[in-house]
């Protein structure tokens, strides 16, 4: 089907030439259009006169000075940054299993943002709900295909990732899948145990060299466990007792380092 | 310094600028803008490196803005006598009248349409930053924008207020 009319001037351009975000080709064209049209042009030149109002009636003079006097300039954000060795060593003080006793806890390991393990836990416990009750397809790439499984979802996360063995705890890898998330890709690993009970492991890009303890959450009767090691911040989640989870996730954090 | 850094000090004026065209009131201004930083230095880690940081750092404005808005029920704004005079207005401007009329028509618009507008216009944000920190897609942002403008042009005009009919 063809549209013999001459288009008529999308309205997105219009606004697009008076707030200056057109291409210069673009912008051409409307400049064009208004000369034969004074009716739009008048339209348009009014928007204009709006933009300079508002940029009068909040200034940037003002902003500038009033900003410069903010003590933002003195808040320091904490700290999560630790060297090699300590690494496995903070987060094992942290998990209780130290040889180092609380002292990592206490001083030189600063907890991770909590806000951080509360989106991506509430991602990873949704991505749960949606994905456990299903019967026909909890899963894009079965467990039968592990290895492609894995290789495909490194690739997507850019970087490293494998399916940790929990079958000593009972769970056996049903499958996975890719899913959207705030963070870019992430990766959900589900596990099944006899009972028919699923857990997954949910996994996004964190930032490089952070490192984050055990955080628990939870929503109803989902309860999610996170870390972040160097590379991904993980979480896993499922209908068990914070302690069961956490056992989970202890075993998982260590076939993942 | 971090990237982290030197962008949040860079758009702490047009943060600014946009939480006064929100509240219409210095102090409020200063303490969202002060929240905002103080947010997104705790959260920096959910920031994705090598994106820009103010469509984002305008995100936590905006949550910030409307939580502190739905605390306080309803719209506080101060009076325009007052207004005019915080944005530097003197009594005596050729364009007060223009500008009261363009305050008024702003509190005439719908919450979505004046945070839209005026993200684009005075927070600084290309239309796609700007959708991303709504949330919304950018056709929606695009006809909130039109509805705005739309609206503002009757009021200034003074289809409303046949007083204040003072545009050129």
């Amino acid at each position: 089907m063809r549209n013999e009319e001459p288009l008529p001037m999308r309205e997105e351009l219009l606004h697009g030439y008076v707030d200056g975000q057109l291409s210069a080709q673009d912008r051409r064209r409307v400049e064009e259009y208004l000369a034969d049209h004074p009716e739009t042009a008048e339209e348009v030149a009014e928007w204009r006169r709006q933009n300079v109002a508002l940029g009068t009636l909040f200034p940037t003079s003002v902003a500038e000075q009033r900003a410069r006097e903010l003590p933002v300039q003195s808040l320091s954000p904490p700290s999560g940054r630790l060297s090699g060795v300590l690494r496995l060593a903070a987060v094992l003080a942290l998990l209780g299993l130290g040889v180092t006793g609380g002292w990592f806890a206490r001083g030189t390991f600063e907890p991770m943002q909590t806000v951080v393990a509360e989106v991506l836990v509430r991602e990873a416990i949704q991505a749960h709900e949606v994905f456990a009750s299903e019967i026909l397809h909890p899963v894009e790439v079965s467990a039968a295909d592990e290895s492609h499984l894995v290789g495909w979802l490194s690739k997507r996360l850019g970087t490293e990732i494998v399916a940790p063995d929990l079958s000593a705890s009972g769970f056996e890898l049903v499958g996975g899948r890719l899913l959207p998330s705030d963070a870019g890709p992430a990766a959900q690993f589900m596990y099944e145990d006899a009972d028919g009970r699923r857990i997954t492991i949910y996994a996004t890009t964190g930032s490089p060299g952070v490192l984050a303890s055990f955080q628990f959450e939870r929503e109803g009767d989902i309860g999610g466990i996170y870390w972040q090691d160097e590379s991904l911040r993980y979480a896993v989640v499922g209908p068990l007792s914070r302690n069961t989870l956490t056992e989970l996730a202890t075993v998982a954090y260590r076939q993942l380092i | 310094m971090s990237q982290f850094r030197i962008q949040l000090e860079d758009a702490l004026p047009d943060l600014w600028r946009y939480a006064f065209s929100l509240t219409r009131n210095r102090a409020l201004a200063d303490d969202l803008v002060q929240d905002c930083a103080e947010r997104a230095i705790r959260k920096r880690l959910l920031w994705m490196p090598g994106r820009p940081l103010k469509p984002w750092l305008m995100k936590i404005l905006l949550n910030l803005f409307r939580s502190h808005h739905a605390r306080n029920k309803g719209r506080h704004f101060m009076p325009l006598d007052d207004t005019l005079a915080d944005t530097g207005t003197r009594a005596d401007d050729d364009s007060r009248l223009e500008l009261a009329a363009t305050l008024q028509g702003l509190e005439q618009l719908s919450d979505e349409q004046r945070e839209a507008l005026l993200l684009v216009v005075v927070g600084g944000l290309d239309y796609l930053q700007a959708a991303g920190a709504l949330g919304i897609p950018v056709g929606t942002l695009m006809s909130r924008i039109a509805r705005a403008r739309a609206k503002l042009r009757k009021w200034r005009a003074g289809d409303d207020t046949p007083a204040i009919r003072s545009v050129p």
